[in-house]
């Protein structure tokens, strides 16, 4: 199947990594952060100085217990960080650098039932990397899902490259998709461009769809939405192919390795690269190979949906890259550089800057300043042009702003996760976080509905 | 410009300084913000921005309007000195400045007192000073006729930011155009300052006191200079839907208001609406920009000249049987379409909603302004309606979507 996204926008940032993999030393210290969950209540299962295995439950869903969240290395649990009211925050893990496994599961699982292949992935705490729509939460273990979406390229500003980071990995990620085609009974999704590395072309089991398009064509949502869209009851999960591998990995050895490639991009860095790690590594590892500007700020993830992290904090579960954003925290004069400047260095979806007379190849430098105030919605039709769903953004917004649960069904809150939402925030002359109040309608509609 | 922070940081200081004064910040906050991009950091979500804000959004439809402005000015001097039979011994700046001299003065009361209405709601409510007004306070004067006493432009301004934003809670809150609900309470509040034959040029209201009693005489009762006339182009179309009209036929009219004329905009009229060329102008600023919608635009085009074919076929006097074309050029029509109309706020907000919306007004406000008794223009009527049902508009296109998606629900 072939698909064309219409609308949309692609925002070209300096700094992009080079396609160069670099050499790290393996982490000393890994975190799992309940944060990186959306809506996750955590129940502990350590406490600080337990000795941990590849594979040990560190904790669980509260409400889920079979859902465990392991460690991907094994050596002693340093410290258990919590927030306000004691929530956790994160658990970090010092690395022994053994990598001894707790569980080694061999088996052939094409003559084996679901069931079994699900209380397994349980079991050695590779479930989480199975995420589901709506909601867009960890996939729960009771669903048979309509349909797995694979999306084979990230379309968001400074992205990794899979089809660089993927490459000659064909044998790990055919094992992953044989693991996801037992999962549903329905279609494995791959969605890839045009022109792909051969490790997508000669995936086996899977329905390859090529999307053409700007951002937002490479979220899984966009491609949901065109390709098997969601209504109220439809489970859909979804997996990112580095994690694919995950799974594979297990499937051909029976261990957990979460080892994964990752880029470290933006202005505020020098060596933008990419490197070798696990899943919820030490960033100060990556970054002091590099050096930061002092006034930046460190991002897992990308820019438009990542989260800020201290320069000793620890990389997402489900991130693939380090950002480096220099930070905008400065007055800028009107005339010169503010709000009423010429602009031939500002990017604007909207045509108020003489920028989008130029040749879209233009990259553009980006601080993480608001470049204006928050304000009440006033232009319309902003949101629509980036927003390729059959969805009305600013209505959708507003129901959940006032708690409107069945405008929200009609309007369509299935079908969206805040990552489909990250342009709109991102073109809002108004600067509403949109991004977050999608976010708490999904909690909304999870608890009263689902 | 370290010099001019340092200012405006010690200023924030010593407001912050004492409770009593903390609540004033909007007054410094306001100039401040205007003078340099806050230094306010994204904090969730896109940790990058685009880098339009509002006060851009405002000041470029700002900027779309000097045009008007100008012409307005100029145009606003121009009449004056054509009642006067006095263009022949006039310098252009003569006339310019003449206008300068009644429309600046609209300018600077409207903002005025809108500004100061935004301030004290500001300091009253605790939030910065928003730039709504920025715009309304430039469209007042313009929709204004040049003659109007400032003290009602004043009450007129204070009661649309009051009754017709604030009281829905602020810019983005209002349900109906700010600048019409100026105009529309002055229309409705001070009739004879709004319409009729003297309020469109300025000095012609003198022109019938002693000043000019030598002009008068039995052929010329009024003492009003051969020729002249204060009435608006309009005011003589609609005398053809009464029993005496002021000219014999459309040929008459075509000759005292060519459509040249119309189309620059040598007329007389509210101060910034008689030019449609400076509208149009302005209208490519906007649509270039992507500040206003073309689907309002166009679609607002589109239904006042249906509505004046439909009107012009049926003909019959000499109102109806001038050209569609024509009619467009004249009254408030191109001004409000441009400027009123696009109103992203009191607009419809689906793009479908606003072909919609776009339509109805220009359809209503010929409709209105060609057949009724009372009022000579009805675009401002026209697009206060289209305002009021803009949110109906909204609704039925958001239950067709929602009706397709429960329809693929069932077929699933």
């Amino acid at each position: 199947m072939k698909l064309t996204v219409r609308k949309g926008l692609d925002i070209n940032i300096k700094g992009k990594s080079e396609k160069v993999v670099a050499d790290l030393p393996s982490p000393k210290e890994i975190a799992l952060k309940p944060v990186d969950f959306p809506n996750l209540v955590p129940k502990l299962l350590v406490k600080e100085g337990d000795l941990v295995k590849c594979g040990s439950p560190v904790f669980c869903d509260k409400y889920n217990d079979k859902i465990n969240f392991s460690s991907p290395v094994s050596g002693k649990i340093n410290k258990i960080i919590r927030g306000e009211k004691r929530r956790i925050l994160a658990v970090t893990i010092t690395s022994d650098d053994k990598f001894t496994q707790l569980n080694k599961i061999t088996k052939d699982y094409s003559t084996l039932d679901r069931e079994e292949l699900k209380n397994d992935l349980l079991k050695m705490g590779l479930w989480p990397y199975l995420r589901m729509r709506p909601i867009d939460i960890v996939a729960l273990p009771s669903d048979n899902p309509k349909s797995i979406f694979i999306s084979a390229f990230d379309s968001n500003p400074l992205s990794p490259d899979y089809d660089f980071i993927m490459n000659n990995k064909s044998a790990e990620f055919n094992a992953g998709i044989e693991i996801l085609k037992l999962l549903t009974d329905g279609k494995v999704h791959l969605q890839t461009r045009v022109e792909t590395d051969d490790v997508f072309i000669n995936a086996k089991n899977v329905q390859r769809n090529i999307v053409k398009g700007p951002h937002p064509a490479g979220n899984v949502g966009t491609q949901i939405h065109e390709i098997d869209p969601i209504n109220k009851g439809d489970v859909v999960w979804y997996v990112n192919p580095q994690d694919i591998l995950v799974l594979g990995r297990y499937s051909l050895t029976g261990v957990y390795d979460a080892s994964k490639t990752i880029s470290l991009c933006g202005e505020g860095s020098s060596e933008k690269k990419y490197f070798n790690t696990i899943s919820g590594s030490n960033i100060n590892a990556i970054l002091n190979i590099s050096s930061i500007d002092k006034n930046s700020r460190i991002l897992s993830g990308n820019p438009l949906t990542g989260d800020k992290v201290d320069k000793d904090g620890f990389l997402g579960f489900y991130h693939h890259q380090v950002t480096v954003l220099p930070e905008g925290n400065k007055h800028k004069f009107f005339l010169t550089e503010g709000w009423l400047s010429l602009g031939f260095n500002k990017f604007s979806a909207s045509k108020s800057y003489p920028t989008w007379l130029m040749p879209k190849s233009k990259s553009y430098y980006f601080d993480t300043n608001l470049n204006g105030e928050e304000r009440a919605f006033v232009v319309s039709g902003q949101y629509e042009k980036v927003f390729p769903f059959d969805i009305y953004p600013v209505q959708l917004i507003k129901s959940i702003v006032t708690n409107d649960i069945e405008k929200m069904e009609n309007l369509g809150i299935y079908e969206v996760a805040p990552e489909d939402f990250a342009l709109c925030e991102f073109v809002c002359t108004s600067k509403i976080n949109v991004q977050n109040i999608v976010r708490e309608g999904l909690d909304l509609v999870y608890k009263e509905c689902m | 410009m370290e010099f001019l922070r340092k200012i405006f940081d010690n200023a924030h200081q010593k407001l912050n300084s004492s409770e009593k004064t903390k609540k004033f910040f909007p007054l410094i906050d306001a100039f401040d913000t205007l003078m340099f991009t806050p230094n306010h950091v994204t904090k969730k979500g896109a940790h990058i921005r685009d880098a339009i804000d509002l006060k851009r959004t405002m000041m470029l439809v700002i900027i779309a309007l000097v045009p008007c402005l100008l012409f307005g000015i100029y145009n606003t001097g121009y009449q004056h000195y054509r009642v006067l039979n006095q263009l022949a011994d006039v310098s252009f700046l003569d006339i310019f400045l003449q206008g300068a001299f009644v429309v600046l003065p609209l300018v600077v009361v409207s903002y005025g007192a809108g500004l100061l209405v935004e301030f004290i709601f500001a300091i009253r409510n605790g939030h910065t000073v928003q730039e709504g007004f920025l715009v309304s306070g430039m469209l007042i004067p313009l929709c204004m006729p040049a003659d109007v006493p400032l003290w009602m432009v004043a009450v007129a301004t204070i009661f649309a930011v009051v009754i017709g934003k604030e009281v829905f809670g602020g810019t983005g809150m209002n349900i109906l155009n700010v600048a019409l609900t100026a105009r529309a309470f002055l229309f409705f509040a001070h009739p004879t300052k709004m319409s009729g034959n003297e309020v469109w040029v300025t000095g012609f209201s003198d022109l019938k006191g002693e000043k000019y009693a030598s002009l008068v005489s039995s052929s010329n009762p009024e003492g009003i200079v051969d020729g002249s006339s204060g009435a608006t182009a309009l005011g003589d179309l609609a005398s053809f839907m009464q029993d005496s009209p002021v000219l014999d036929n459309t040929q008459a009219f075509q000759a005292k208001y060519s459509f040249m004329d119309s189309f620059l905009g040598f007329i007389p009229g509210s101060v910034g609406e008689t030019s449609a060329l400076m509208c149009l102008i302005g209208a490519s600023i906007l649509l270039c920009t992507g500040i206003a919608s073309w689907r309002v635009i166009g679609s607002f085009f589109i239904g006042g000249f249906v509505m004046a074919t439909i009107l012009n076929l049926i003909g019959g006097n000499g109102y109806f049987e001038l050209p569609a074309i024509h009619q467009l050029m004249l009254g408030g029509f191109m001004f409000g379409m441009v400027f009123m109309a696009t109103d992203p706020v009191t607009a419809a907000h689906t793009n479908t909603g606003k072909f919609i919306y776009g339509f109805l007004g220009g359809f209503l406000g010929i409709l209105i302004r060609m057949v009724n008794p009372a009022y000579p223009e009805g675009i401002m009527l026209a697009i206060l309606i289209a305002n009021v049902f803009a949110p109906l508009i909204d609704h039925m296109v958001i239950q067709s979507n929602i009706k397709r998606r429960l329809k693929r629900l069932k077929t699933a």
